[in-house]
């Protein structure tokens, strides 16, 4: 049972990144997806790499989701304004 | 193709790379155990060059020549999220971003927060590329630390604000200087840890906030002309 | 069956490919993505991983002391970056599409003409 800490952690990242795909909407997603980096930040820490889990917790949880976030706002800007211009391009 | 017939040839090839990668995993050296050629390898070098984090030492020494390829798709990838979201002649771009999005509304509390720990954020993202040679850290860590610490101002509700203290050219000329720098390094010193790390921490923050600026320009700024 | 642990990388790449082929929006699909790309860190740092050894770090142990495999962690770690900005790229593109388009069910979009 000395694996116990490690297995505990990858059993989280599996079921975070199951969360992930099963939300469907991609601003919750944006959120659930944040989780899911600091699952996987977890779990770098218990394999030993602590260079690794510092990148993966900028990046997993502070970066990609924001830009997720802000990709989701500017493609609503476009759709809400999209059915009566039609297209035009 | 339908959704179902997609989701039919999906779980066909999903089935095959199942069955494959179970094989390929019960063929692998047990989880945990002691069987690391390649890392162990690597341990007498980075010890015989006085570069204790390891990690660093594969990254800016034994494997320079890997990482400078690492470093140009970084580079590419930035630049072309930067080109493809350039804000073309039909969109007009609201000249200040002023009167709808000028100091939203909240809390005293959350902005104190973000203008505290503005400063002590960025002291930690220098922390961390500087001493990446010897503790956990590096250019990469910290250079996204750098990089997106300035969007704290953002949280504190002022974006004009942060439009004023990231001019886009100079981090453009940032980005490619230190691209530049990581080349010659690479090619011609490599080894050189301190110095490489020093040099990603800068391209690899300027190219977080690039890519983040264009994202929050199209978000917030652009509209389309009618 | 010291091997069951990798098994985890595994499942977490297939989740990722399932929601990628049922995704009826792009940012989902691409959210999906980088999902079984987050695969390769697990694989490659629990290939790495030692019992009872410590991180690769030797500024303060003795350098006969066990440490994980440091390359795998700088193989993940270079994989992180760049794989942030490679997702970024694709929602770049996805914003693009949602501009000339006006839609990201991919569904919808037939046809590669303007």
């Amino acid at each position: 049972m000395a694996d116990a800490l490690p297995v505990a952690a990858l059993l989280l990242t599996a079921f975070m990144a199951t969360a992930v795909v099963l939300t469907r909407d991609p601003a919750r997603q944006a959120i659930v997806l944040s989780a899911y980096g600091l699952a996987l930040a977890v779990l770098f820490v218990v394999l030993q790499a602590p260079d690794v889990a510092m990148s993966q917790t900028a990046i997993g949880t502070v970066v990609v989701p924001l830009v997720v976030m802000l990709a989701v706002h500017a493609i609503r800007r476009h759709h809400t304004r999209e059915p009566d211009e039609g297209d035009e391009r | 193709m339908s959704p179902r017939g997609r989701l039919i040839v999906g779980l066909f090839g999903a089935t095959g790379l199942a069955v494959l990668f179970t094989l390929a995993a019960l063929g692998l050296p047990g989880f945990g155990g002691t069987s690391h050629p390649y890392g162990q390898r690597t341990l007498p070098n980075a010890i015989a060059r006085h570069t204790p984090n390891v990690v660093s030492s594969i990254n800016f020494d034994q494997r320079a020549f890997d990482t400078l390829g690492e470093e140009l798709i970084l580079m590419a990838s930035a630049l072309a999220a930067v080109v493809i979201l350039r804000t073309v002649r039909a969109e007009q771009e609201d000249a200040a971003g002023e009167h709808s999005y000028g100091r939203a509304q909240v809390y005293d509390a959350l902005r104190l927060t973000g203008y505290l720990l503005l400063p002590v954020t960025l002291m930690t993202g220098v922390y961390i590329v500087a001493h990446g040679y010897l503790s956990p850290g590096g250019g990469f860590q910290g250079g996204v630390i750098l990089g997106s610490a300035i969007h704290l101002i953002y949280l504190s509700g002022d974006y004009p604000a942060l439009a004023r203290i990231r001019p886009i050219p100079a981090f453009e000329a940032g980005e490619a200087l230190a691209a530049g720098a990581f080349v010659v390094l690479a090619l011609g010193f490599a080894g050189q840890v301190k110095a490489m790390n020093a040099v990603v921490g800068l391209e690899v923050g300027c190219a977080v906030v690039l890519a983040l600026a264009k994202f929050f320009e199209q978000a917030l700024l652009v509209r389309k002309q009618t | 069956m010291s091997q069951l642990p990798y098994l985890v990388p595994g499942w977490i790449l297939l989740i990722g490919v399932y929601g990628i082929v049922t995704s009826r929006n792009l940012v989902h699909a691409v959210v999906c993505l980088s999902v079984a790309q987050s695969a390769t860190y697990v694989l490659l740092l629990s290939v790495g991983y030692q019992r009872k050894a410590t991180a690769p770090v030797f500024s303060d142990i003795k350098p006969t002391r066990n440490v994980v495999d440091p390359l795998v962690q700088a193989m993940t770690l270079t994989d992180i970056v760049v794989g942030a900005t490679a997702t970024a790229l694709l929602l770049a593109l996805t914003v693009q599409v949602a501009k000339r388009r006006g839609t990201v069910d991919p569904d919808e979009l037939r046809s590669l003409e303007p």
